[in-house]
């Protein structure tokens, strides 16, 4: 590992909390253990070019599960085909099965499952709109016509961002900084109260301390959400993720928990990539 | 030999910079005798019987144009109403759902509708529009100047609105919103100050046109009520009297020429104020 002293402390941590999950009773675990998504054998096209093979794959609930793999592997690609954003796309053409609490995702309506499934992109990119307006667009425009201010307080709340902002609401989200922006942009997706926030290299683009408050968030998120996270700092995914998932030129090498995954990695292209021979 | 070299190149880089620098001389000072002839000729014949009085009578002095500049007013806003909305929709098409091949043909013939002479669009509104009612109308001119709007309505907003970055439609659309809702609530509202920008600029750029006026909304020397009527309208108007052989008249043409200019350049700066104000919100 890169960064031992680091990596190793937050893996003992993970480990830690899977040793306290398996002491708890079998109904307990079998809760625990269920799954939002499951993926089979799914295979994405860019028009003639295929960039994911044959992925099978099952997200828990309520668990963080880390994507990590080098630049161009399809990770971005396979995150995005779960709340169907890749049809956006021109020529795209996806194949397999995914889903979503036994549900087809491929057949749901699209907005219905968008709103089920959040997503929060590598740059933050709040709307040129207040705070308050980025915070309340999933709701208005899925025509929720309740207490809108109480709903943006209790999601910026939770994306642990309201005491920096509860003075500016009508401010316009340009003129926060970039982590604040991605935590309202956090904020924005969890407002429509989603199952699954997917966080595409969410930290990409944030210092250090401003990244520590993404996963301090994130680790509070997981009782209400089960998210997935692309990454390619292999530090972030052993601190943050309950699970990871290994990914090289659009196939899954390895999945496994993040603390076994990354101490006793079973495939040697696993070992190779986080010991950083490549990638 | 080498020293003479030296020279030859040094007096050519000199006579080159030279040259450019007298060719941008030209294009500012032409502007400015132009600017300065118009306030100076215009200036003196300017009073506010030119904005509150009809034309008087062949023969006597004075009046003013007053008909000429509602009519005008009245032109740009019946193109405004007709031209924009197919200009803003069409531009929008072209940005967001225009695919690559279909997206080309009408890039291609908007472009090509902007080269079209003025001209030859008068000819064309007074087919379509004067001759199955046999009279100039307001109706027709206005319909001539929407034709010019929009196609560079089209190119403008399209321009505008692929400068909005793709995350904001994609943030917009991981949040359930539909394509049009996207466009409508995020693209359209991030580019408006652009977009709002290039319309102005298009009604600045036909309120001048006098080509397709001549024969469709032809020219009137009193008030027009409703939109049947000729109407009369600052360039034609300028034409008219320009080239009558009286010197009041004259004069009346170059108070007129400064009015229309002062119009322009008002539309202008209020895109810039526009621009500006917008232009706070937009970084990122």
């Amino acid at each position: 590992m890169a960064s031992p002293s680091q990596g190793n402390n937050a893996t003992a941590a993970q480990f830690a909390r899977q040793v306290r999950v398996s002491e708890k009773t079998p109904a307990a675990l079998e809760k625990e253990a269920s799954v939002r998504f499951e993926i089979a054998d799914l295979d994405f096209y860019y028009g003639a070019k295929q960039a994911v093979f044959g992925l099978s794959l099952r997200i828990p609930k309520n668990k963080v599960t880390a994507l990590i793999g080098p630049s161009g592997c399809g990770k971005s690609t396979f995150l995005r085909t779960l709340n169907r954003m890749n049809e956006t796309i021109r020529n795209t053409h996806v194949d397999g099965r995914i889903l979503l609490d036994g549900q087809n995702v491929l057949e749901m309506d699209v907005v219905k499952l968008r709103r089920r499934v959040g997503m929060v992109f590598q740059r933050p990119n709040p709307f040129p709109k207040s705070i308050y307006d980025n915070v309340a667009y999933g709701l208005r425009i899925n025509g929720y016509s309740g207490r809108l201010n109480d709903l943006v307080e209790h999601s910026l709340k939770r994306a642990a961002l309201w005491d920096e902002v509860k003075d500016a609401l009508h401010k316009s989200a340009f003129a926060l900084s970039g982590g604040q922006q991605q935590r309202l942009c956090i904020a924005r997706a969890l407002a429509v109260d989603p199952e699954v926030l997917l966080l595409d290299e969410p930290c990409s683009a944030l210092d250090p301390v401003t990244t520590a408050k993404i996963e301090e968030l994130m680790f509070q998120l997981k009782d209400s959400c089960t998210m997935a996270i692309v990454t390619h700092n292999m530090q972030q995914a052993a601190r943050a993720s309950d699970f990871t998932a290994f990914m090289l030129d659009g196939k899954l090498i390895e999945h496994n928990e993040t603390s076994k995954l990354f101490t006793t990695p079973q495939d040697p292209r696993t070992e190779a990539y986080i010991t950083g021979r490549f990638g | 030999m080498s020293q003479a070299r030296l020279l030859w190149r040094k007096s050519l880089n000199a006579v080159m910079l030279s040259l450019t620098g007298v060719a941008a001389f030209g294009v500012v000072s032409i502007l400015f005798l132009i600017l300065g002839y118009l306030i100076w000729n215009g200036g003196r014949s300017l009073n506010l019987d030119f904005f509150t009085q009809l034309p008087k009578p062949v023969g006597e002095t004075g009046g003013g144009m007053a008909n000429a500049i509602v009519g005008s007013l009245k032109l740009l806003f019946l193109a405004a109403l007709m031209g924009l909305p197919v200009g803003l929709l069409a531009g929008v098409y072209l940005a967001e759902f225009g695919g690559k091949a279909l997206g080309f043909v009408i890039r291609y013939t908007a472009d090509l509708l902007n080269g079209v002479p003025s001209i030859v669009i008068g000819i064309f509104a007074y087919t379509l529009v004067v001759l199955p009612v046999k009279h100039f109308s307001t109706l027709a001119g206005g319909v001539a100047l929407a034709i010019m709007v929009v196609p560079i309505t089209v190119r403008s907003t399209e321009e505008f609105l692929r400068a909005v970055p793709g995350s904001l439609r994609e943030g917009a659309m991981a949040l359930g919103a539909s394509k049009w809702r996207t466009i409508a609530s995020v693209v359209l509202p991030a580019a408006s100050g652009g977009v709002i920008t290039g319309m102005l600029l298009s009604l600045a750029r036909v309120a001048g046109e006098t080509a397709p006026l001549l024969f469709t909304a032809f020219s009137n020397r009193y008030w027009s009520p409703g939109w049947a009527q000729p109407i009369a309208s600052l360039p034609v108007m300028i034409y008219t009297y320009a080239i009558a052989p009286y010197d009041d008249w004259h004069r009346q043409a170059w108070a007129a020429g400064l009015v229309l200019l002062g119009l322009v350049l008002l539309a202008n700066l209020g895109c810039r104020f526009v621009l500006s104000r917008r232009g706070t919100t937009r970084s990122v």
